[in-house]
Formats: structure tokens, C-alpha cells, sequence
């Protein structure tokens, strides 16, 4: 019964969607409006059936029915409740009902939101495009159900029920983060395909001005935000499970999501100066739908098994059809961008070498050389494959020799362009800008280099981050310290009402300190990162860079789903316990391997991290991995710091929420930027333009 | 809109798309792997770190290991990395079976692949030794004849200089012992 709910659900949803389609593109071509309208119906019906067909997995899942397929494939009765529902997206046929659902979810409130209420200036042009961006999305969308109705179809009929299944993959069921990262990097990798259908929909609506600009940013920085946190929640996962003690290691499928967040941060950016200035239209279309299109091939990569990854257990047969999905995106798109290119003539020009507009154009740069570069390494092995007949396969040396540099050099102009006014910056304002994050730079990398060594990378990293900070805190420092003189403010109610007042801007410089701070702790703890190993006996001791740890005890544990070995671990400082720690072993059924659980006490100097290597079948002795890696608990909180940057700006603020759109109203360069005059949040501070909805 | 355009950039879409129909056919865990049943390359290479045991066959830091000179034994070439986290895995295992086959006829050499020799000595260090001797790569040579494509990989070679098994991934005991007792001369198993 569940089955054929959900089942009939997902085959309706993919007739509405392409009847939706048709609608849009029929109704704006016969200029009806009633026929587009049932455009917009359908988008939300859509929505209503795929939560319809998701909660029907659930219900099958926490139920155990296993005459579905799904359940069939990765349900078992001795899983826990909350590792039942999540594997909603454990496997491939429910992580893409998952993705039809969020897919559907962000239609219906794209439509909602892009048909409702007036846009000001902008309003006849978002009017003339939504229609298209609909039938784009309702495309994107029939194109998964079709997925869901052909060869991912998780509502199978499985007969005779079998009595129990396999369980979900062990790795999966292993960790809470498994309830946060997959829905994460949905929520960011699907919420791509909003902006990507403004642009295209602005596109082959003819519409000229800025408007899809206005409309796409927000969607862009949500989704960005949804994919930062993605992927360091995926970092922090690889890291608490996997038990080598890492959190990045280049492979295809982490590259995979990386991608996109990289042809989006520059998107990010490189918008401001095309609102501002009205410049790289052409640029701007190309990221979105480079963004978009490698949230697909990312998909393609972790669906189809062509590159060997760690990501292994999502895949299936349904490669071909991702193929030709990356095939008429690619080419309905890069065609539409570049026949309609002539319509997207830039307006403004380049003022001066040094103005913020440049240090955008390097920050573009640098981000698209990074993009190629990720993007090659992770494609060459099959490019070797197809062009020479060779196998080779691409490690960590080559991704980190190569984009090092690029990390050092974003991480600079991170510093730099803050502090830089559009258009022209006069020597004496750069200098005073940067003076002190320079000599606090300098300061910060001859201790550094004196005191700790760790190589010209480690230095560099300080040096630069100390660098970009200054002068990301500089911006909200004088911010404030004016608002306190004109308003006469407290110092907390000041920064407060300076974040408030322009939350594009801080929320951006927020995100910047975010950045800098996982860039210096992913620095630190890869260059002053040190591990041993031990085999000892109860009662035994090992030491690493002033840490010491004692093996108490070993233990083994019966639990319904796994046997659990472990060791009881006592941490020393100067001889006296000082904390307890316990590494241990999980043995699945479905799986060979063990699946370790490192332990990890985190302070804010750093971790410590053991990870149980192997126990003696007598239990008298028991193998320890022991790791202490600095700073590694700022890469988590640098993260959540970004995606709290991002959260800012994408909010809308109160005052502003019904104000309407200026499209192409000039705008006065700030003479001194961060330092504002006497009334200087609203009028003279020209970045607030975006912060309206 | 500008036809024209369109069709050149359509035309870039195409060999994308093609890499990737071509990926489609492709297994990347199927390894082609024509050097079985072949006599293996020869190489000579520096040794970085002598072995711990018996099992190091004399070779001291800066001796030249010659693959000639292993004629007539059993040869088990494995190639690793100090950056490789699988090789860490099977570094305990072939250490231990490499020492329980020193002095049998059966010689183990370790080629350290695209790494400096500091590391891979300082890496070898970390794990606790290792009993058989190291030699660096230089420039890849013996990695591209072997043809290696990642590491871990493993060679079983036998006495006639001619490669029995090419293991990928990490090796388990019961991997080597199965492989080096199918290639082990007869008659030195009485010894």
C-alpha cells in the first residue's frame, strides 16, 4: 500500500512536471497568462506530491516493510530509529527521491517568492523571465522523477518479503553527522539550480538588466551557505570516523562538491561588480551555470562509479542517464549564453589598477584557476585513460602543490579588498587601511618563523592570516567606533546596528574572518601535525609532544546492531589523570572491515586523537594510533562562523523587507570606506543596495 | 541569437560529454595489468634506509640495489608513499612476513614512490622500522617500467625474474604467503 502510494506519487509528479513545462513555455508564447499560472500550480503540486512519496519511504523505513525495494536494500530490523530514517539518503534510489523532494521544495518556494508581491523596478522583467526560470526548473525537476519512475525507482515490488535486511552501510550509521551532512549538501547542491534557472530563464526572456542579478544573489549565497556547511560538516565526519585523522584528502567525490562552492564564492563576488558597476554580465552567467552544471557532474562522479572514490556506496546504473542529462545541460546552456552574449553588453569599465573592483577581477581569477585545477586533477585520470590508454591515478601532492599558492594568494586578497574603495584608491587611504594588518603580518610571521618553524607555508599562512583579519576586524571596528560617536551607542549595541544596517557587507566580512580562520587551523594542524603509534599492554603509558596517555582497560560490547570493542584511555598531565578517552572498534555484520570510532579531545590549542589500530585476540594488548594535530577544533568553528556570515546576509532586514528594488540606480563611491560620516549606514554606504530582497 | 556562436559552443560541449561516455565503459577499478606472467623490469636504485633484520640482505644507505642481483630468488617489490594512508596499513604485515622469510630465498624491497627520501626514511621511522631495505625512485623510472598507478601496489616476482601476481591495495598476510609459498623453488621449503 505504501509502495504504490509512494510509487504513483513520483510517476505523477513526473507528468505534472512536464505538463508544467509546457504550460510555462506555451502560455508566455500565446501571452496567457491563465495557462502560465498553471505553470506555477504544478510547480507547487509537485512539491506537495514528492513530500507525499518521501514521508511513504519514511513510513516504509520506520515501519520495516520490506516489500520495498529500499527498505529491502538498506532497512534492517536491529538498526537504530534515527539511522533508519536517515538512510532516506544512504543509498542511491532514496538520496535521489531526497533530492526530488528538496528539488520540488525550492521550485515551489522560487515560484512563490518570484511571483508574489511587486519587485519595484525590476518587477516587468522578473514577470517576463519567472515563467522560463519555472519550466527550467520543472525541467530539472522531471528529469529526476524520471529517475525515480525508470532506473532509481526505490518503490519496487520485492517478493517473497524477506524477514530482515542488510542494514545500512556501516560507514553511514556510524556517526550523527550522517543526519546533517547528506541533507546539507543537497540543500546546497540543489539550491544551484534556482540561480542557474533565473539566469537561463533571464536569458531566453530577452531580459537586459540586472534583474535576474537581484534575484539570483540571495538564492546563491543560501545554496552557499547550505554547501559550506556541507562540506565542513562532511570534513569534520571524515575526520571523527574515518580514523586517520585527516579531513580532506582530494578525493573525487569531496572535489566533487567543492567545485561548485568555488565557481559560486566567485560568483559572490564577482556580482557586487556587476550590480555596482554593471560589468561582467557574460562572466556571471558563465559561473552560474559552471555552478550548476558541476553540481550535476559532482552527481554524475558519485552516481556513476567512472572515477574511484571512497564515496563508493551511492552508486548505481544510472550513469547513462546522468550523461545525457550533463550532455543537454551543457549544451542548452553554454549554447544559450553564448548566442544570447550580444544582448549583455558591459556597461562600466576598469577606473584604476588599485580599486576594489580589481582586487574582485583577482579574486575571480584566482578562484577559476583553482576551479580548472581541482577540476583537472580529478578528471585526469580519465582524460590519461581516454587519450593514452593509461591508468594513473592523481593524489594529495599534486592537489596540494597546486593549490597552496592559490590558498596563500586568496587568503592576501582577502586582506586587500576590504580595505580598497570602488573605483580609485588613493595611496593615503590604502595605506592607512593597510599599514597595521601589514606590520601585525610581519610581526606575527617573524615569531612565528623564530619560535615554531614549521616551513614557509606555515609561516606564510600566519603571516597572511593575521594579515586579512586585521583588516576584516578593521571594518566592523571603525564601523563601529563611528556609530558610537554619531548615535552615541554602546560598543555591542553599535556593532549590532552596524551588522543590522548593512547586512550584506558584515555578513560578507564575517564570513571573510571565517575563512581565515579555517584557512590558518588547516595550516597549522597540516604543517605541525605529529603521530605515533604503540602496542601497549594494560597499565602502559606513550607520550607525543607533551601528551601521555595510559591504557587502563579493554572491553567488548554486544550491541544489537554491531560488537563494539574498546579501550579505556586515561590522559595524563604531569602524571595525574586529567581526562578519559575511549577508541574503539565497531564490527558490522555486512562488512569485513571494522569500522573504528576515534576518540578526540579537542581544546582550542588543538586535538588530541587516538584511534584504536587493533586489539590482541587475549585482550592483553591493544594497538593505538596517537595524533596530536593543532588547531584543528577552528576549522569547525571557522565554518560555523561562515555559515553565520552567510546567514546574516541572506536575512532580510526588518526595515528594508518591503523597500522595493533599485535596478541601475547610480552610485556614489564612499570616499573613505569603513569609516562612515555622521549618518552612515543607509546613504553612505552604497553596498547596502543589495541587501534588499 | 547568434547561431553561430551557439553551434561553436555547443561544439565545446561535445568532447565533455564524450570523456565522459568513454568513463562509462571504463572500470577504474578494472587495472590493466600486462606485466603478470612477464619478466619484471629491470632496475637499480639507491638504497634510502637499510632493513632492521636479517630480512635487509646487507644493503647499506647509498648501495645500489640491482634487480639483476636478485636473480634466483623470490622477489617482493612493493611501492609506497610516506603520503599513502593505505600503505601504512599493510607496512606492520610486510615487515613481520619479510623477516620470516629472511635467509629463505625470499627478498623483499621497498621503492618509495613520488616522495622525498626524507620523508619516506622519516615515515619509516614513525611506524616503528621496517625489517627489509628501502630504495628511492628517482624520477618515477621504476614506477612507469612497473607500471604502477597508485600505491600501494605489490610484485611478486619468482626465481626465473619472470612477475607471478600484481597485488593492489594494501596486502594482507594471508595475500603474501599464499603468493610468495606459489612461486617458492620446491626445494628450498625443506630447509
Amino acid at each position: 500500500m505504501t509502495r504504490i502510494l509512494g510509487a504513483s506519487a513520483v510517476l505523477v509528479a513526473f507528468g505534472v512536471a512536464i505538463a508544467g513545462m509546457v504550460m510555462a513555455i506555451v502560455g508566455t508564447r500565446l501571452r496567457r497568462a491563465d495557462i502560465v499560472r498553471g505553470a506555477y500550480t504544478a510547480a507547487y503540486v509537485n512539491f506537495g506530491l514528492l513530500a507525499l512519496a518521501s514521508l511513504a519511504m519514511v513510513w516504509a523505513l520506520v515501519t520495516h516493510d520490506f516489500s520495498v525495494s529500499y527498505v529491502a536494500q538498506v532497512g534492517s530490523r536491529s538498526t537504530p530509529l534515527f539511522y533508519t530514517i536517515i538512510s532516506l539518503w544512504g543509498a542511491l534510489e532514496g538520496s535521489i527521491l531526497f533530492w526530488g523532494l528538496v528539488l520540488a521544495g525550492f521550485t515551489a518556494v522560487a515560484v512563490w517568492r518570484g511571483t508574489r508581491g511587486t519587485h519595484g523596478a525590476a518587477h516587468a522583467d522578473i514577470e517576463r523571465l519567472m515563467p522560463y526560470a519555472t519550466a527550467i526548473l520543472l525541467g530539472i525537476g522531471a528529469f529526476f522523477y524520471l529517475l525515480l519512475v525508470m532506473p532509481a525507482n526505490p518503490f519496487r515490488a520485492v517478493f517473497p518479503v524477506p524477514a530482515d535486511g542488510p542494514g545500512p552501510n556501516p560507514l553511514l550509521q556510524n556517526h550523527i553527522l550522517m543526519g546533517i551532512h547528506p541533507p546539507l549538501l543537497y540543500l546546497g547542491y540543489v539550491g544551484m539550480s534556482v540561480p542557474f534557472a533565473f539566469a537561463m530563464g533571464a536569458l531566453l526572456a530577452g531580459v537586459k538588466g540586472g534583474a535576474w542579478i537581484q534575484l539570483t544573489r540571495r538564492w546563491t549565497t543560501a545554496a552557499w551557505m547550505f554547501l559550506t556547511a556541507a562540506i565542513i560538516a562532511g570534513m569534520w565526519w571524515s575526520y571523527e570516523v574515518l580514523g586517520w585523522g585527516g579531513y580532506w584528502a582530494w578525493d573525487p567525490v569531496e572535489n566533487a562538491s567543492f567545485l561548485p562552492w568555488l565557481t559560486a564564492t566567485a560568483f559572490l563576488h564577482s556580482a557586487m561588480v556587476e550590480e555596482r558597476r554593471g560589468m561582467l554580465r557574460v562572466w556571471n552567467l558563465s559561473l552560474i551555470t559552471a555552478t550548476f552544471a558541476l553540481t550535476i557532474l559532482g552527481t554524475f562522479l558519485t552516481r556513476s562509479g567512472i572515477l574511484s572514490s571512497v564515496h563508493a556506496f551511492a552508486e548505481g546504473d544510472i550513469g547513462y542517464w546522468f550523461l545525457g542529462f550533463i550532455a543537454i545541460v551543457l549544451i542548452f546552456s553554454l549554447s544559450l549564453v553564448a548566442g544570447r552574449s550580444d544582448q549583455l553588453r558591459t556597461e562600466g569599465r576598469l577606473d584604476a589598477v588599485a580599486s576594489r573592483e580589481t582586487a574582485f577581477l583577482f579574486n575571480n581569477l584566482l578562484f577559476s584557476v583553482f576551479t580548472f585545477t581541482v577540476l583537472l586533477g580529478t578528471l585526469f585520470p580519465l582524460v590519461a585513460e581516454a587519450v593514452r590508454g593509461v591508468k594513473v591515478s592523481v593524489g594529495e601532492p599534486f592537489f596540494n602543490s597546486m593549490t597552496l599558492p592559490l590558498c596563500m594568494a586568496l587568503l592576501f586578497l582577502m586582506g586587500v579588498g576590504p580595505a580598497l574603495p570602488w573605483r580609485v584608491a588613493p595611496r593615503d587611504i590604502v595605506r592607512r587601511e593597510l599599514a597595521v594588518p601589514a606590520v601585525l603580518a610581519v610581526l606575527v610571521a617573524l615569531a612565528v618563523g623564530l619560535l615554531v618553524g614549521g616551513g614557509v607555508y606555515a609561516i606564510v599562512t600566519f603571516a597572511f592570516g593575521t594579515f586579512a583579519l586585521a583588516v576584516n576586524l578593521r571594518q566592523f571596528s571603525t564601523g563601529a567606533r563611528a556609530r558610537m560617536r554619531a548615535h552615541g551607542e554602546a560598543p555591542p549595541v553599535a556593532l549590532a546596528r552596524l551588522i543590522g544596517g548593512n547586512r550584506r557587507r558584515y555578513g560578507g566580512y564575517l564570513a571573510h574572518i571565517g575563512a581565515i580562520m579555517v584557512a590558518v587551523a588547516v595550516g597549522a594542524s597540516s604543517a605541525y601535525k605529529s603521530e605515533t603509534e604503540a602496542t601497549l599492554r594494560k597499565g602502559e603509558t606513550m607520550s607525543l609532544r607533551g601528551h601521555t596517555i595510559r591504557l587502563d582497560e579493554l572491553w567488548g560490547r554486544q550491541e544489537p546492531q554491531r560488537f563494539v570493542l574498546g579501550a579505556d584511555v586515561t590522559v595524563l598531565r604531569d602524571g595525574k589523570p586529567a581526562g578519559r578517552m575511549d577508541p574503539r572498534l565497531n564490527f558490522y555484520q555486512t562488512s569485513e572491515q571494522p569500522i573504528t570510532t576515534p576518540a578526540v579531545r579537542s581544546r582550542a590549542s588543538g586535538d588530541l586523537y587516538l584511534n584504536l589500530m587493533a586489539v590482541e585476540r587475549d585482550g592483553s594488548t591493544a594497538t593505538i594510533r596517537m595524533i596530536v594535530e593543532p588547531l584543528v577544533p577552528w576549522i569547525w568553528a571557522g565554518g560555523l562562523i561562515i555559515v553565520l556570515g552567510a546567514l546574516i546576509t541572506v536575512t532580510p532586514s526588518r526595515q528594508r523587507a518591503r523597500r522595493s528594488l533599485p535596478v541601475a540606480a547610480p552610485v556614489r563611491p564612499p570616499l573613505v570606506p569603513g569609516a562612515a560620516p555622521a549618518r552612515p549606514l543607509v546613504i553612505a554606504d552604497p553596498d547596502t543596495r543589495g541587501a534588499a530582497p | 541569437m547568434n547561431w553561430r556562436r551557439a553551434a561553436i559552443a555547443t561544439a565545446c560541449a561535445v568532447p565533455i560529454v564524450a570523456l565522459f561516455g568513454y568513463g562509462m565503459t571504463r572500470n577504474p577499478r578494472d587495472i590493466p595489468s600486462p606485466l603478470p606472467g612477464r619478466p619484471a623490469p629491470d632496475f637499480a636504485l639507491e638504497v634510502i634506509r637499510a632493513g632492521d633484520g636479517s630480512a635487509g640482505g646487507g644493503l647499506q644507505p647509498g648501495d645500489t640495489l640491482r634487480f639483476a642481483d636478485l636473480k634466483g630468488e623470490v622477489v617482493v617489490v612493493n611501492f609506497w608513499a610516506s603520503w599513502c594512508l593505505a600503505c601504512r596499513d599493510e607496512h606492520e604485515v610486510l615487515s613481520s612476513v619479510a623477516q620470516l622469510y629472511a635467509g629463505r630465498g625470499v627478498r623483499f624491497v621497498g621503492i618509495l614512490y613520488s616522495d622525498r627520501p626524507a620523508n619516506g626514511i622519516q615515515w619509516i621511522k614513525d611506524m616503528g622500522g621496517q625489517s627489509y631495505a628501502s630504495v628511492s625512485d628517482h624520477r618515477s623510472r621504476a614506477a612507469i617500467d612497473f607500471g604502477v598507478y597508485g600505491v600501494p601496489e605489490t610484485f611478486f616476482i619468482g626465481p626465473d625474474g619472470v612477475v607471478a601476481y600484481k597485488h593492489i591495495g594494501p596486502v594482507t598476510e594471508r595475500v603474501l604467503i599464499e603468493q610468495i609459498e606459489r612461486i617458492r623453488p620446491p626445494t628450498l621449503t625443506t630447509q
